[in-house]
Formats: structure tokens, C-alpha cells, sequence
């Protein structure tokens, strides 16, 4: 065990995944802090003054939710002090947990018990391993076809027929959702851009940072003008008001961040916008999963946020999209 | 008096709550450390954890399970339930393994004897009425013991407990679970009537156990 991790840690190390020393990751470090720092004195004030039991109650849980923030943010903050080693479990984990929300509300029958066991098991691990040692070839393809094609094949071994393809594309849907898109998150630091070589780390942070002030800025858009639903049969809380505000605002937070990336302010705005119009349709489409499964959140392990995948559906969706812009424009 | 908990035991208890996500709703009581025969439905080998686990530490410590000596009593095993989790062994009865009625009523009255000596004044009993695993699809006919057991200590509140989805977590047959979520509601507490009879009290502690499966459902767990 302990010659393997030290195996991996020097790969990860001497190919330059590690970026402990940044100047820039640390603004962006002390940014998101004065920004935690703000938001909960925000939270202070206006508990203080919330008059109504509606207002209340909705002041208790954004002021929740900001909890929340500072822990999410703790645990965002070490693993990337860890480095690529800690970046790569913390997501490993994350898809895992993201994996077992969404299995738990989908109808698998007895003769799927192995199939899963491979998915948490062995192909978890392997995807994100295939990211430790930099073969991006195979973590490319090993789910889009390599499990793809094992899922319905282990599952038949079995000989459960019944709703067989419903099943298997259900747990392909999950593969794919929970641990190949997200996994696209971490593998930025994959991408060797010429003059941006040991800085993908920045990269890594300014995704997960614009998709989820993205879904902070809807929120409060949402709060603040929320009028016209979207489509309040998949969720009532989804306003033109918040889509619009909230994109408009989080390529405006992107565009000014352009300096920790390796994209002039008009292309920041670009990806930006990208991240921001993605993670409102990954929170739309998992809303709909919920509602066909009759739930309102996929689980409560963020307190004022409901489950891992709820807090995630928006960065699932905006990962494997920006990581191929970059990676096309980029990367030679 | 109750002995302390084994360390081991917290141990085994700490990792079935995180294998299993479990949560945990009283629907019908609160956890107390008063004498309770909890019963519940049987689909894994992990219910009896994850039921003891979900319980806290005071209650815990006065709450022992009640295993199938013909499973449960050789090697390892008999280590874990007996050592560890202080399981009340029994005799899973019958006329087919008794030889006759007679000494099946006997062997009855024995484990009857047994449960309520292992209960003492202080202890509680987590028991399956359905006497073996099932595959979680349906909920099998109580078998009589629970009857017995009532009649026996009759103030002793009986806990109702339905456990959902720990059979997709590790089914019978299987050896290593797969991390999902599951969901323990415990029910309100019934008692036997005076003069009810075996048929209609099995009837009404199965109807207390299909209600809470009725309610069950993960859909419901946030909030």
C-alpha cells in the first residue's frame, strides 16, 4: 500500500499536477473567504430583521445554506492544500456519494446487486485512477464504452429479464452522470496549456467557482424578482427572473476573473456564460429525475441544500463541456 | 444490570450506519431507555446492525438481538452474536424439528422461558417475527413467538419497526453490500390485549408493520 501511494504521489508530483505555491489561487482563496465572510454577516442582518414566519423561515435557511458554504468551501480548500492526490479523492468520493442518491431512488431489482458492486467498486476508482496516472485516451472512452457495454452484458449474466433495459439504462445514466461527467472536473488538471503548464489547478477552481455562484446568483435573483416560472411542473422554485439574472451575473464574475485563467476577458465571459447556461439545464434535468421519482431533494447531507447531487447536478453538467472547449482551443 | 458495550460492537455498528446511510424516523414513539421488544421486518443480514446502530448509546447498551441458534452458533459467528452483540440465542422451532406437537409446544415454552430471563427488568429485544429473510417484496406471516413473548410480559411495549431498501443494500445470498441509502421508521408502541387471541394480535402487529411500509418510502425522508 504504502509504495503504491508513494508510486502515485511522485507521478502526481513530478508531472506537475501539485500546486501547493500559487499567488493567484490564493486571491481567489481570500475572495471566496470575504465573500463567505459577507454573505453570513448578510445572513445576520436580515434575521434580525425578518418580520413574517414565511420570511423567517426563509431567512433560517439561506443563513443554512451559508453554514453549509463554509463547510463545502473548508473541505474545497484542503484537498486542493493536498493537492492533485486530495482533489482527486475528494471527487472520487464526491461520486460515489453523488451515485448512491440517485441509485437509491431508481427501481434496481436483486440481479443488479453485482452490477452496482462494479460500478461503486471498480469503475469509481478506475476513473479517477486513469486521471492519476494521465491516461487521458482510456478515461475518455472507459465509460462511454467500456462500461456501457459491461452494464447490460452483467446485467443479462444474471438472467433477470424483467424491465432488463429500463434497469440498465438507469444505471448507465447514473455511470454516467455521477462519475464520468464529473469526473471531467479533475481532469483539468490533465490539460498542458503553453504558458499556463503547472497552473490547471486555477482552472479546476474557476469551474467549480462560476457553476456554483452560478446557482448562488439564480437563488438570489430568484428570491429577489422570481416571477415567471420556467417550468413549474419540474420545479416551482426555477424563475426566468433567477436564470437570467443568475447567468447574466455569474459571466460577469467569470469575465472578471479572466487574470487566473489562461482566456482573455471576452473568452472568460464565453466559457462563462457556457458554465452558467449548462448548469442551469443540469439543475433542470435532475429536477425532473426528482419529480418522476416523487422526491423533492435526491437526500439531506447538506443541511439547506438537500443531497451531494443537488448541490453537484449543475457542475456534472458544465465539466465535460468546458473541459473539451479548453482542451479544443487550448491545448495543441 | 446491563453489561457495557463491546468495542467492538460500536465499531461494526459505526460502519453498517455508513455502508448503509441509514436514517431514521420515529414515527410513532421516541428512543428511550425503557424495556421495548422492537420487531421488525427481515430481509439482510445487516437489519439487526443497523437497527441496533440507529439506536443511541444508552438505549444501545440495553438492547439485545435475538439470532437463530441453528445460523448463528458455530465460529465466528457464534463470537459476534453471543461476544459481541450479546445475542439471545433461540431454537428455531416447529413440529418438523421437534418430532412431535408435544415437544414443539414444549420447545416453545423453553424459548419463551429464555427470552423473557434474557429480558430481565432492564433489557430490551429486537426480534424478526417473520422468522427468516425475505426478499423485501413482501412482508412474511408472523410466526406465533411474538404472540408469546407478548403474553409473557404483557406492559412491555411492543415497538413496531419497518426497515426499507437494506435488502438492495446486501439481499440474502450476497456478501458485499452496496452503499446505498436506507430508511428505519419505527412505529407507535402496542401492547396485547387481555383477552385477545393469537390470530387477531399476530393480525394486528402484521397490519402495524404494513402501515409503516405504506408510509416507508425514501420519498419521504427529507424533512
Amino acid at each position: 500500500m504504502g509504495s503504491l501511494s508513494d508510486q502515485l504521489w511522485q507521478v502526481v508530483t513530478a508531472r506537475g499536477i501539485i500546486h501547493v505555491k500559487d499567488p493567484q489561487l490564493a486571491w481567489l482563496f481570500c475572495g471566496v473567504l470575504g465573500a463567505l465572510i459577507l454573505a453570513s454577516g448578510i445572513g445576520k442582518i436580515l434575521q434580525h430583521n425578518a418580520k413574517s414566519d414565511a420570511a423567517r423561515s426563509t431567512i433560517d435557511n439561506l443563513n443554512a445554506r451559508t453554514r453549509a458554504w463554509w463547510k463545502m468551501c473548508a473541505i474545497f480548500a484542503l484537498t486542493m492544500l493536498i493537492g492533485g492526490i486530495g482533489t482527486l479523492v475528494l471527487f472520487a468520493l464526491l461520486s460515489l456519494l453523488a451515485m448512491r442518491e440517485y441509485i437509491t431512488l431508481m427501481s434496481t431489482r436483486r440481479g443488479d446487486h453485482r452490477t452496482l458492486l462494479w460500478s461503486f467498486f471498480i469503475i469509481t476508482p478506475l476513473q479517477y485512477y486513469l486521471i492519476a496516472i494521465r491516461w487521458y485516451g482510456l478515461f475518455a472512452i472507459m465509460i462511454p464504452a467500456f462500461a456501457f457495454l459491461f452494464i447490460p452484458a452483467r446485467i443479462a449474466v444474471t438472467g433477470d429479464t424483467e424491465h432488463f433495459l429500463e434497469r440498465a439504462a438507469k444505471i448507465q445514466f447514473g455511470i454516467m452522470i455521477c462519475l464520468y461527467c464529473l469526473s471531467y472536473a479533475p481532469a483539468l488538471l490533465l490539460l498542458r496549456i503553453p504558458g499556463f503548464e503547472n497552473n490547471s489547478a486555477r482552472l479546476l477552481f474557476y469551474l467549480v467557482l462560476v457553476t456554483q455562484m452560478s446557482d448562488v446568483f439564480k437563488y438570489i435573483w430568484g428570491k429577489l424578482l422570481g416571477r415567471h416560472k420556467i417550468v413549474p411542473r419540474v420545479s416551482p422554485n426555477k424563475t426566468w427572473e433567477g436564470f437570467f439574472g443568475g447567468v447574466l451575473t455569474a459571466t460577469a464574475l467569470g469575465a472578471a476573473l479572466w487574470w487566473v485563467t489562461p482566456f482573455t476577458p471576452i473568452v472568460a465571459a464565453g466559457m462563462s456564460l457556457v458554465i452558467a447556461l449548462l448548469g442551469a439545464a443540469g439543475g433542470l434535468v435532475m429536477s425532473a429525475i426528482k419529480r418522476d421519482a416523487g422526491v423533492k431533494d435526491f437526500g439531506a447531507t447538506i443541511e439547506g441544500h438537500g443531497g451531494i447531487l443537488d448541490r453537484i447536478d449543475s457542475l456534472c453538467f458544465a465539466a465535460p463541456i468546458f473541459f473539451h472547449l479548453v482542451r479544443y482551443y487550448f491545448v495543441p | 444490570m446491563s453489561a457495557g458495550i463491546h468495542p467492538l460492537a460500536n465499531a461494526i455498528a459505526a460502519l453498517a450506519r455508513g455502508i448503509s446511510g441509514v436514517r431514521v424516523r420515529w414515527a410513532g414513539c421516541q428512543p428511550e431507555v425503557k424495556q421495548r421488544i422492537y420487531f421488525a421486518n427481515h430481509t439482510s443480514h445487516l437489519d439487526f446492525v443497523v437497527l441496533w446502530s440507529a439506536l443511541p448509546g444508552e438505549v444501545r447498551a440495553r438492547t439485545r438481538p435475538v439470532a437463530a441458534k441453528d445460523y448463528w452458533e458455530k465460529g465466528i459467528k457464534a463470537y459476534l452474536a453471543l461476544n459481541v452483540f450479546r445475542a439471545v440465542m433461540v431454537r428455531r422451532g416447529g413440529i418438523a424439528q421437534a418430532g412431535s406437537e408435544v415437544a414443539a409446544i414444549a420447545e416453545a415454552r423453553a424459548t419463551i422461558d429464555q427470552l423473557a430471563e434474557a429480558m430481565g427488568e432492564t433489557e430490551s429485544l429486537i426480534i424478526f417475527p417473520e422468522g427468516t429473510r425475505g426478499t423485501g417484496e413482501a412482508i412474511a406471516p408472523f410466526r406465533s413467538g411474538i404472540y408469546y413473548l407478548a403474553k409473557r410480559r404483557p406492559e412491555v411495549e411492543l415497538v413496531p419497526v419497518y426497515i426499507e431498501n437494506l435488502n438492495r443494500i446486501l439481499p440474502k445470498g450476497e456478501v458485499i453490500p452496496v452503499p446505498l441509502v436506507c430508511l428505519l421508521t419505527f412505529g407507535a408502541p402496542m401492547h396485547i390485549g387481555d383477552a385477545e387471541d393469537k390470530a387477531s394480535f399476530l393480525e394486528r402487529a402484521s397490519a402495524a408493520m404494513h402501515a409503516l411500509r405504506r408510509k416507508g418510502h425514501l420519498q419521504a425522508w427529507v424533512r
